[in-house]
């Protein structure tokens, strides 16, 4: 072995020191009481102001992703139980809805977000039993979203003849939509709010992992005294969903979720007068300068990856780190995995919940398996995972190239893929290299970096030195296979209006 | 002269972590385990004007029993005082394992000639302080006079022999997040064992994400040259719940090393009872008096 042969091994073989994350001062378990909360042991559909049982006879399970326990059974709809919710939503558009003046649909859609806000802590803990997301998540984020959007859009309601200059607006009709499992109760919000505010009616189908808050939203509607059938919810599968896209009589169609289904929805509704919105994948890219404040990006990182399991469209699954803060940054991401905790959703110290399901597990693990035999190396925190229920441990991987599958396909788990930049030109170049473009992350403390950086970027959303940061009033959507069509902000009524 | 930090702070970001940590669930056995590890970390702190040996006597006796009659609540750290009652704390706390710590270099303003500083260091611990709490030149280093900020540090640590060197940034005049990690790195880089949020005297001090943003430098300087440095945050840390959140933030930032008295102590003089008052609380289910509680 030459000498330089010799300095390159041992260079290798030396690894930093590591903080030790260990058991003193544990935290003893602090999960949230679920006594006072009441999960039926049926689930109908919403249809025309009641929960009806369905036609197709047949029920599914919902289980408890933490525990693989049964949590209750819900009605499947089938074509025909679909097309009694759209009758029934087109004869409360003709009947009710559309007739009413703005400022009286206002009332009801305030009405549903007060509601919504009093039931807040029963909401957030159902939405952490369906879905396995930390409490903290659905108590701090999902639910909160979720009311400040009908709040939002409550408002919109009487001011749409101010929305768009010049123009007046006018409602579609009915709305058929069609959401994902990732964030169930804030994307039912997301589109029923506009929808009514803009004086549509709505059908919409919940994801089959995650059913219950939108049809404990239901029951609010019902309460909140809204004419029967402007809001009807059911259940079921893709073949359920599908109903909804095809059916004659919607006039519009939503959908979030994958990009393979946004793609076959947009053949579906070709050459229809269907208005469509569509809200897919990504795979955003986070760029991290050596300017950057570290510590901070490093949280922005954490936050942009392991939250909600990384279930999230937007999440920054692509790390690009200017190579000469790559080791540091490494480091530190080695000891932060360390504290994430992982564990039973319910408890208010989780940091990290349980995967959706067994089927969206599979899919982690089955892409992680292709990173390592690419030949990336893998990083993961050494938490312990319990026993039952579907898990995975905050990984990341370094030594990913462009090329490298996981560098390109959504994960939609907690893996992430850091690659490195020696020039803003190949961040820009690296970050738009994608075939989607939903959103990405610039960590700078140059402001005007912030700004011609961003610029560039071919993503609907773009966020400077923070990350995955919602409001109502702001639009979100993407750009290429992401979809199109915002929703949020008053771009977001555009999708339910009709501009005169 | 150039302080090298690495990095800037993002004061939304910090603020951000900081209120995230601080939303931890603390109950039960871990607050108890909590609360004791907070009281073996307090520098008892009697800093006024009017001082006067027997309430540094009495603050000792405190400071050796917190609850008396009660073995399994810990001795507190140290007891911190001014440099005319290091020798009365000293005779009170002999045979114990309770430091004296006293306040030097011209406290709270540190505006006293050089010379000055470092005889009274020297006179302070030839009085028998384990412990030495300076307060750094914020005028020099506001001016940008860092290179006499660091000499001064250097120099006091020189004085301070083999007792330990509390450097106090005194963030609350330093204002930004930036100037508080640039004065930690500045204050590692000259020696000091322990870097120290307040005086307790200024309008603003310690806080929670200042004392992130330290905890962060801490953790940076050990990245690059291994050495374990002691942070204490001073001043304005009256609750259990406060002293849990700062505890909380610890473990989650350096890990299990730091979370001793050696590497981690609040400045504080009435965070003592309530910390017992929560203490017999978790024991008994009900909430006592303050009555209950000597007030020292």
């Amino acid at each position: 072995m030459t000498t330089a042969e010799k300095k390159i091994a041992r260079l290798e073989v030396v690894e930093p020191k590591r903080l030790e994350f260990g058991k003193k001062w544990d935290y003893a378990p602090a999960p949230e009481s679920t006594e006072h909360i009441k999960i039926q042991s049926r689930y109908e559909l919403f249809i025309g102001g009641k929960f009806v049982s369905p036609k197709s006879g047949n029920y599914f399970k919902s289980i408890n992703p933490a525990t693989e326990e049964i949590l209750t059974e819900v009605a499947e709809a089938n074509e025909a139980d679909v097309n009694l919710a759209v009758k029934a939503a087109r004869t409360a558009y003709e009947k009710y809805w559309s007739k009413l003046p703005g400022s009286e649909r206002a009332k009801y859609i305030f009405r549903i977000a007060r509601q919504l806000q009093e039931k807040a802590r029963e909401f957030a803990i159902i939405e952490t039993m369906d879905g396995g997301k930390p409490i903290k998540e659905s108590r701090d984020v999902d639910i909160p979203l979720a009311v400040a959007h009908f709040f939002y859009y409550a408002g919109w309601a009487d001011k749409l003849d101010y929305a768009f200059p010049g123009r007046k607006t006018r409602p579609l009709g009915v709305a058929g939509q069609v959401i994902p499992w990732n964030f169930p109760l804030l994307m039912a919000a997301w589109k029923i709010a506009p929808a009514l505010a803009c004086g549509n009616t709505v059908v919409l189908k919940p994801a089959e992992t995650t059913p219950l808050t939108a049809l404990h939203l239901a029951q609010i509607i019902q309460e909140a005294d809204l004419p029967p059938g402007v809001v009807n919810i059911v259940t079921g599968f893709g073949k359920t969903g599908a109903a909804i896209v095809n059916h004659p009589d919607v006039d519009k169609v939503a959908f979030t979720g994958s990009t393979e289904v946004g793609k076959i929805i947009q053949r579906a509704v070709a050459g229809t007068k269907k208005k469509l919105t569509l809200e897919l994948g990504g795979k955003a890219a986070n760029i991290v300068f050596d300017d950057a404040p570290i510590d901070q990006a490093i949280e922005g990182i954490i936050n942009g990856i392991y939250f909600n399991q990384g279930h999230v469209c937007c999440a920054g699954s692509r790390l690009l780190v200017q190579e000469s803060i790559l080791d540091l940054v490494v480091r530190k991401l080695k000891d932060r995995i360390q504290t994430l905790r992982v564990g039973d959703p319910l408890d208010k110290n989780t940091d990290i919940g349980a995967i959706n399901s067994s089927d969206q597990l599979k899919k982690i693990k089955e892409l992680v398996q292709i990173g390592i035999d690419e030949g990336c190396k893998i990083h993961q925190s050494t938490c312990k995972l319990p026993e039952r229920g579907f898990w995975f441990p905050p990984t990341f991987f370094t030594g990913v190239a462009q090329s490298n599958r996981i560098a390109q396909e959504e994960i939609f788990g907690p893996v992430l893929s850091i690659l490195t930049f020696r020039t803003p030109e190949e961040a820009v170049e690296k970050a738009n290299n994608t075939a989607y473009g939903l959103s990405a992350g610039v960590w700078t403390d140059k402001g005007s970096k912030i700004f011609k950086i961003s610029s560039q970027l071919k993503a609907g959303v773009i966020w400077a030195n923070t990350f995955n940061k919602f409001d109502p009033s702001s639009p979100f959507g993407g750009y290429k296979e992401s979809g199109f069509g915002r929703e949020g902000g008053l771009q977001g009524l555009m999708p339910y209006v009709q501009l005169i | 002269m150039q302080i090298s930090t690495s990095s800037t702070v993002d004061q939304v970001g910090i603020e951000e972590r900081a209120a995230a940590l601080s939303k931890r669930s603390i109950k039960k056995q871990t607050k108890i385990e909590g609360i004791k590890l907070a009281i073996s970390m307090i520098d008892l702190t009697t800093l006024e004007g009017k001082d006067s040996p027997g309430k540094v006597q009495a603050l000792c006796q405190k400071a050796i029993h917190p609850l008396e009659g009660n073995s399994s609540v810990p001795s507190v750290a140290a007891v911190c005082v001014y440099p005319n009652m290091v020798s009365v704390a000293k005779k009170a706390l002999k045979g114990t394992n309770v430091k004296v710590a006293s306040v030097a270099t011209g406290f709270p303003s540190g505006l006293t000639p050089l010379p000055i500083k470092i005889e009274e260091t020297k006179r302070v611990v030839e009085m028998g302080a384990d412990e030495v709490d300076m307060v750094i030149d914020r005028g020099a280093f506001l001016a940008g006079e860092y290179q006499k900020v660091s000499d001064e540090i250097a120099q006091v640590k020189e004085a301070c022999g083999k007792s330990h060197l509390k450097v106090i940034l005194e963030t609350g005049e330093l204002e930004t997040y930036d100037n508080v990690r640039k004065a930690s790195f500045l204050a590692m880089q000259a020696g000091a064992d322990f870097i120290k949020t307040s005086t307790g005297k200024a309008a603003v001090n310690a806080t929670l994400p200042v004392t992130l943003v330290m905890l962060e430098a801490i953790r940076d300087y050990w990245y690059q040259t291994g050495k374990m440095v002691g942070m204490k945050p001073a001043g304005g840390i009256r609750t259990s719940k406060q002293a849990l959140q700062y505890l909380v933030v610890v473990k989650e930032t350096l890990g299990d090393r730091w979370l001793s008295n050696d590497w981690f102590r609040f400045g504080a003089s009435t965070l003592t009872n309530d910390l017992l008052m929560q203490l017999t609380k978790e024991a008994t289910g009900r909430y006592q008096s303050l009555d209950y509680f000597t007030i020292d």
